[in-house]
């Protein structure tokens, strides 16, 4: 049971990593691209005994208490059986 | 009245913090290794600058899971001095000891250079001897010091006078150009609402004696072990 946990930016928080990217992928040519923003991904592998609820429940409280910072970010769980 | 510093692995302004308080504050002091808890003998915790845990995840992230932090927070709910000072800002921050949050500067550079302080408010037990009138010169060196909270966070640090030092120019001006990294109104160091606990990013341990370009820091280090005194 693997456990993906994508973490972002608040949408209201300024991301100049994704600017830099924005500009840089626009040099490259990549002209049609309106906004880039950067976040993190983090994949959580759980031992075979594990349901797919608890796994969720684990990762969920992982990603508040951890992974994101509540104040500038926000996270979402998917669940890879 | 004695001061501790908390040593993580990563911190690099642990020694400068020691240095100001035997020599300039002329009291003693412990380094206290992350991993301790007892802060029963101490008056005053400094959180030093650095980059804890190699600033993995976010800066300031893990340290929060330290054994002394459980501590520290006791501490200050105890009404013990606790006093972050860059990487220490950060994690007082993730620790939730202080509200917002520290994210990547504005022009993604890392900033190393003095800038100038305006002390906004003097009533507190880190600031009660900066003279009036002073802008402070003090060194900041980071790359997450924009300093960022929600507007009903921000609306109660103004209310309650949380917000304790602002980037301002030499004239004391709060202005866009005097902001290195793009933290909200300026926002360079603020206070809890008890006012015991005080985060900021600039480092008034790397500006106390004339031979470093500045001695300004000692105004906050003296005020804090005068108010120490006073409740004694």
């Amino acid at each position: 049971m693997k456990a993906k946990v994508f973490v972002t930016l608040k949408p209201s928080v300024l991301d100049p990593q994704g600017k830099a990217i924005h500009q840089s992928v626009g040099t490259l040519g990549f002209q049609s691209v309106s906004d880039v923003r950067q976040g993190k991904y983090f994949e959580i592998n759980f031992d075979s005994s594990v349901s797919e609820t608890e796994a969720r429940a684990a990762a969920e409280k992982m990603a508040k208490d951890v992974l994101a910072n509540p104040v500038v970010e926000d996270f979402r769980v998917e669940i890879e059986s | 009245m004695k001061f501790g510093v908390i040593v993580f692995p990563g911190s690099n302004c642990d020694h400068d913090a020691y240095h100001v308080i035997s020599k300039h504050v002329g009291q003693p002091v412990d380094f206290i290794w992350h991993r301790d808890t007892d802060l029963s003998s101490y008056d005053a915790v400094i959180v030093p600058g650095g980059f804890s845990y190699g600033d993995y995840l976010r800066s300031g992230a893990l340290a929060r899971f330290s054994p002394v932090m459980k501590s520290l927070k006791e501490f200050a709910a105890s009404g013990g001095f606790v006093f972050g000072i860059c990487n220490g800002f950060q994690i007082l921050c993730e620790a939730g000891l202080l509200p917002g949050a520290l994210i990547r500067n504005k022009g993604l550079h890392f900033i190393c250079k003095h800038v100038s302080l305006k002390v906004d408010n003097f009533e507190t037990p880190f600031t009660n001897l900066v003279p009036k009138s002073k802008v402070l010169s003090i060194p900041i060196a980071h790359a997450d010091g924009n300093y960022t909270c929600d507007d009903e966070t921000f609306r109660r640090l103004e209310q309650n006078g949380q917000i304790v030092f602002r980037y301002c120019d030499v004239d004391g001006n709060v202005t866009d150009e005097a902001n290195p990294n793009g933290a909200r109104s300026n926002i360079a160091g603020i206070c809890n609402e008890a006012r015991n606990v005080l985060g900021m990013m600039p480092h008034p341990e790397r500006a106390c004696e004339d031979l470093l370009g500045s001695s300004d820091g000692r105004d906050i280090f003296s005020s804090l072990a005068k108010s120490i005194e006073s409740i004694k």
